[in-house]
């Protein structure tokens, strides 16, 4: 466990330079510039890693750092997205409290392998310890000669700025995240251009997660394949899963791709107070609910998650419900964050996140109607697809899910006006 | 007007970014003057805009965006809970309604002496810690107990 983005977790002080150096932190860095490595070597060790986006939508990051021009005539950008504000997510917060500097080195890679000579990790607004800790991070890199100008005395620049958010769950997308640094509403663009191309101030800009930019320096350090080795195929590394909820031990556990969830389970200290398991959401609060029977049978990757579970990992956010779990209260509760969170662009996503909310609020206050299921999943099927980014589909996904694997709770609602299940 | 404490910070800020592109520091800027204020007025914002060279529209338009930012006056302590899911599942309820009896106030109140005011937050992406509430959009506390709720209010002076 804690073998990548968690490694200096067991040590004293597992923040501070001194001890991400005691891990021979920054040499890798150190030896890809001194020794000039080609970008193109860089860039096919983290394909060959099979590293995929930790932010949620999987892409292959290896195959995303390609997209940038090799050639460009001014500058281009990287960015690290530490906007972590999808329900049951927390792990990017804990990799800045305690490895930042892996955050920074890896970025510094990134940088060196595309060309950029500024990077901005934007910081979730609600994590201000962790900003200015990430800040003083930044602060020790420079001082100790990781950033800044002419690198180990080469002609390799670049510094990194931390920007702080304010409370926006949609600037976790990248194209906001984007508008946001530019200091503007964050509004997602229309893409394509995708940010290779066109991204902060027009410029070519690659945007990574953190857990992402944390296991760039593992996989230059020991190969892509040591990396890839860590998980199963198609599913490289470590994962950094997040357990919260109905569970005795909630917290951060790193362990690898492919891991069977039972196993993470018990890792968290299994389903608290001795309660059976009823359902889980798997990877953050936009991928589908899975009921707990089917859960058991997989492993923590991409593959089983989605042929098994019928769901994704999408971060790796593991919400875990008991028993006595009252599902439509659990739905009503995320449709309202939707609802709360879309940011106004598309008609479809404005008003449907509030038509969805407004109906699951009228069935979880006993005045549902008969036709409400049907018109939930109507509604659901008209976002899904139609907007610019994926929080229409986000939004969607929990009311399409909870209601296929949990209708006679919806249904006992509407005809008993109350719970079946806390009655 | 800025005070000169507000202009070295919003200055600070904006050397992370291009020249030409003061418009970035609009959200530090708005947060810094928020935090000295404890709100955002009209003036303040337009100040911003004024500072950061940008039309006053753009500064109000992230002001109302982003829902850290308070555009009418709160309590000396703002508590914002958190009553998305993962904390739901760790009973925030309980958090909540200690909170409302204490304090005599709900979601969107104020103490009549202006002492606190009551937020429902969404999530802070600390799900590990929950229930959880933060202080002044800072100061994170989190695996909140009704005991350790009042050991927190009684510190607030």
């Amino acid at each position: 466990m804690n073998e990548v983005c968690f490694r200096t977790r067991h040590l004293p002080n597992p923040a501070s330079l001194e001890t991400y150096r005691s891990i021979g932190g920054y040499e890798t860095l150190k030896r890809l510039v001194t020794e000039k490595v080609p970008a193109a070597e860089i860039i096919n060790q983290v394909k060959l890693s099979g590293l995929r986006g930790r932010g949620g939508a999987g892409f292959p990051t290896g195959l995303k750092w390609s997209f940038m021009p090799r050639y460009y005539d001014g500058p281009k950008y990287v960015i690290c997205n530490t906007d972590e504000g999808e329900p049951g997510t927390f792990k990017d917060r804990d990799i800045i409290r305690y490895n930042p500097h892996q955050v920074i080195e890896g970025m510094a890679i990134a940088a060196y392998a595309m060309g950029a000579r500024v990077g901005y990790n934007y910081i979730h607004g609600e994590i201000w310890a962790e900003y200015l800790a990430f800040e003083r991070a930044l602060d020790e890199a420079r001082a100790a000669g990781f950033l800044g100008e002419h690198l180990f005395g080469t002609d390799f620049s670049f510094d990194i700025y931390a920007h702080h958010g304010y409370g926006a769950y949609i600037c976790g997308e990248e194209t906001a995240l984007i508008e946001s640094i530019e200091g503007k509403k964050g509004q997602p663009r229309f893409k394509p251009p995708f940010p290779a191309s066109y991204g902060l101030y027009g410029r070519p800009t690659n945007v990574n997660n953190t857990e992402s930019y944390a296991s760039i320096p593992y996989i230059l350090q020991y190969g892509g394949q040591a990396f890839q080795d860590l998980g199963v195929p198609g599913s490289g590394g470590t994962k950094i899963f997040s357990v919260s909820g109905h569970v005795e031990k909630p917290g951060n556990y790193e362990i690898g791709m492919g891991t069977p969830f039972p196993k993470l389970l018990e890792l968290a200290g299994g389903v608290w107070k001795g309660r059976k398991l009823k359902a889980v959401i798997p990877g953050g609060s936009s991928t589908a609910v899975v009921p707990g029977e089917i859960m058991m049978q997989c492993t923590m990757d991409y593959d089983s998650i989605a042929k098994v579970g019928g769901s994704s990992l999408g971060a790796g956010s593991v919400i875990v419900m008991d028993e006595t779990t009252d599902m439509v209260q659990v739905l009503n509760r995320l449709s309202y964050f939707y609802y709360e969170e879309s940011c106004g662009q598309c008609t479809p996503c404005r008003e449907g996140t509030g038509w969805l909310w407004r109906v699951v609020r009228r069935i979880a206050q006993g005045k549902g109607r008969p036709e409400d299921l049907d018109l939930l999943l109507d509604v659901s099927n008209n976002i899904s697809g139609r907007t610019i980014c994926a929080l229409g589909d986000a939004a969607a996904t929990p009311v399409i899910s909870f209601i296929k694997h949990f209708r006679p709770e919806f249904e006992y609602y509407i005809q008993h006006g109350r719970s079946m299940v806390t009655g | 007007m800025l005070s000169a404490e507000a202009i070295a910070q919003i200055d600070r800020e904006l050397t992370k970014y291009p020249p030409e592109h003061r418009q970035s520091a609009v959200i530090s800027a708005l947060r810094i003057v928020q935090a000295e204020q404890g709100w955002l007025s009209q003036e303040n914002i337009t100040d911003v805009a004024e500072y950061l060279g940008i039309p006053p529209i753009r500064a109000l338009e992230v002001a109302t965006f982003y829902n850290m930012f308070e555009l009418k006056p709160v309590g000396k302590y703002k508590i914002t809970v958190c009553t998305n899911i993962s904390c739901m599942l760790r009973d925030c309820a309980s958090i909540v309604q200690h909170l409302e009896k204490r304090l005599g106030i709900t979601f969107g109140e104020t103490t009549p002496d202006g002492k606190f005011t009551l937020r429902e937050g969404e999530c802070m992406g600390c799900c590990g810690g929950a229930p959880l509430f933060h202080i002044n959009n800072t100061d994170m506390y989190e695996f909140l107990t009704p005991e350790k709720v009042d050991e927190i209010l009684e510190g607030l002076k």
